[in-house]
């Protein structure tokens, strides 16, 4: 069954991940590195190389030269697999991520995904995801220190609490395609910028991207590495090689969200003035990679912008922003399609479902915070303590 | 004693004038539903992206340093090239650090150059790691003599180095005399008054 003219196109496929995914990680972080620092009024990295390019390749050299510390108080076999199954977990869920434009039945020949075709990609894609929590968790563990155990548990809540909100958010995707498979679910968005499904569903768009970005353990949800309070959280033992694969995971997290994001609810390599057949043209085929590829882009650096403005969660408002809002508006928002689905409805209603449910949310977390804080009226409460509070005999 | 009476009798009634109430901010619908304020903060980011940057690239441009910097001392020279120093002692009395040491000598008579002298330091030796930098050997020396510069890279490979001898601080001296960057405290040229007495006799 499996001939040269299959494996091939997977091979390559595969190498184009294997080769493109490391460093575009390590120039991700160096572009983190400028953006940070031109928030900051800074100029950032611009030593080596020109205006600093090769910054990333010296951090690559320098980390992969680096000693390798293992700490006599851990746990081995665990600990120094821990970071390898996180990459694993990383890596495995962009095999169903079509990174350049695919067509909804797999062609021979070259095909810009790993695995083509995959009936369950989103499921899987799911399935993986939460896998990758075990990275961490296991490292955290192995590590034997508590900073470390910190990290991991919290990180262990965090991923079981967002992975409800992420499922919820992407059934509306699927019913609109009528399938898990992605790349059916891109070409079902190809017809004009109106059929994206950010426009139907612009709070399972919201949902979605809040969710997956709790799950990269990115600020403002880097509670599982948050250095103030954690040392370096999970990571806190890693050194050198095994550090960078903790990274590494991290931002194919950070690449495969903003390919997920832009393919489930943006059009993927659909763009108004692009029409026809997938693979008709070279000129068309390349200027749809290129269009997929700028809306990755931006998506990357409204993450990188995100992490450079908002503060970090304290822990129970990070649980209270997944049970108490992202959850039940899921919940919500899956009920008000089926709704709108099961009726015949147009699809418009949900958008207006989507602005209903989000002003709905926003009024009854006004009224509930307030009445958290305390009653207004306390004006005679503080006086009466004051006077019996008072020193009997005064102290002038 | 109706007075105090009254005063009291004021402050029962009316305890509330003298007491500001905060009250906390209330949270409103933009501010419950989380995005006008996410929005507002991605632009402020946005709008420091394109705002100036403040970062001097410091080996290639150098700091304006002001002229009454404490940095690197300098021994000065008099009109005639000497060293102004009159071995008196009070910078190293006056050192808070115990990095000045000196050992005067008789100014060689036989020589006519140094006739208008009694002493002269044969050795000044300044410890620059030890040193402060507090500037009270400067306010100490009656002939402004020693001085502190505005170099402030001071750098060397061992503590050796890091003593200064006399030699050293005279040419001190030189590079930053020549240089124009003159201590804001004396010109050259001009004695302190102690030093003027000796040069009119």
């Amino acid at each position: 069954m499996m001939t040269w003219d299959t494996l091939w196109p997977l091979l390559v496929a595969m190498g184009i991940v294997l080769a493109v995914v490391p460093i575009a990680g390590l120039y991700m972080t160096f572009i983190e590195r400028k953006l940070a620092a031109w928030i900051q009024n800074r100029v950032g990295p611009n030593r080596v190389g020109p205006l600093g390019l090769l910054q990333a390749v010296a951090d690559g050299i320098k980390i992969f030269l680096k000693e390798q510390v293992i700490p006599g108080h851990v746990f081995k076999p665990v600990y120094i697999m821990a970071p390898t199954i996180g990459l694993i977990c990383a890596m495995l869920s962009i095999a169903v991520v079509p990174f350049g434009p695919s067509t909804s039945e797999p062609t021979p020949g070259f095909r810009a995904i790993i695995a083509p075709g995959v009936d369950i990609g989103l499921l899987f894609l799911l399935a993986i995801s939460g896998l990758s929590a075990y990275g961490i968790i296991l490292g955290g563990w192995a590590s034997n220190n508590k900073y470390s155990l910190y990290g991991a548990i919290r990180s262990c809540a965090q991923f079981i609490s967002y992975e409800i909100p992420l499922a919820l958010s992407v059934i509306g995707v699927i019913a609109a395609a009528g399938s898990l498979n992605i790349e059916r679910i891109v070409n079902a968005q190809g017809p004009g910028i109106g059929s994206w499904n950010v426009w139907w569903q612009p709070l399972a768009a919201l949902l979605f991207f809040t969710s997956a970005l709790a799950e990269t353990n990115r600020l403002p949800f880097d509670l599982p590495e948050c250095e103030q309070e954690l040392v370096g959280g999970f990571h806190t033992e890693y050194s050198g090689i095994k550090f960078v694969l903790f990274f590494l995971a991290e931002y194919t997290h950070v690449v495969t969200i903003s390919f997920l994001t832009v393919l489930l609810f943006f059009g993927g390599w659909h763009f108004p003035g692009l029409e026809g057949e997938v693979g008709s043209t070279w000129g068309g085929y390349l200027l749809r990679w290129g269009v997929l590829l700028a809306k990755v882009a931006v998506v990357i650096g409204v993450i990188m912008q995100l992490r450079w403005t908002l503060p970090r969660f304290r822990f129970d408002q990070l649980m209270g922003v997944a049970w108490q809002g992202l959850i039940p508006l899921g919940m919500a928002n899956l009920a008000g399609l089926a709704v709108v689905l099961s009726l015949g409805l147009s699809r418009w209603w949900m958008t207006g479902l989507s602005l209903a449910l989000l002003v709905v949310t926003g009024m009854i977390s006004a009224a509930t915070s307030n009445k958290l804080v305390g009653s207004r009226s306390r004006r005679s409460a503080p006086a009466a303590s004051w006077k019996t509070t008072a020193p009997a005999g005064g102290t002038r | 004693m109706s007075e105090v009476v009254e005063s009291g009798a004021v402050a029962k009634a009316k305890p509330e004038k003298r007491v500001k109430w905060a009250e906390p901010p209330q949270i409103g619908f933009a501010e419950a539903l989380y995005l006008p304020a996410i929005v507002s903060g991605i632009g402020t980011t946005v709008k420091r992206i394109f705002g100036k940057n403040e970062t001097r690239q410091y080996p290639e441009v150098e700091p304006e340093i002001p002229p009454n910097y404490r940095g690197v001392h300098r021994l000065n020279r008099d009109d005639k090239g000497r060293v102004k120093c009159v071995a008196c002692y009070l910078c190293q009395t006056a050192c808070p650090a115990n990095c000045i040491t000196i050992e005067a000598a008789p100014a060689p008579h036989d020589d006519p150059n140094w006739k208008d002298r009694d002493k002269f330091p044969a050795s000044f030796e300044i410890d620059e790691l030890r040193c402060i930098y507090c500037g009270m050997c400067e306010q100490a020396c009656p002939v402004d003599a020693i001085e502190l510069t505005s170099i402030y890279d001071l750098t060397g490979m061992t503590r050796e180095e890091m003593i200064f001898d006399k030699e050293k601080l005279l040419e001190v001296f030189d590079k930053t005399s020549e240089g124009g960057k003159d201590p804001v405290r004396t010109k050259r040229g001009t004695l302190g008054p102690a030093s003027e007495i000796l040069n009119e006799q």
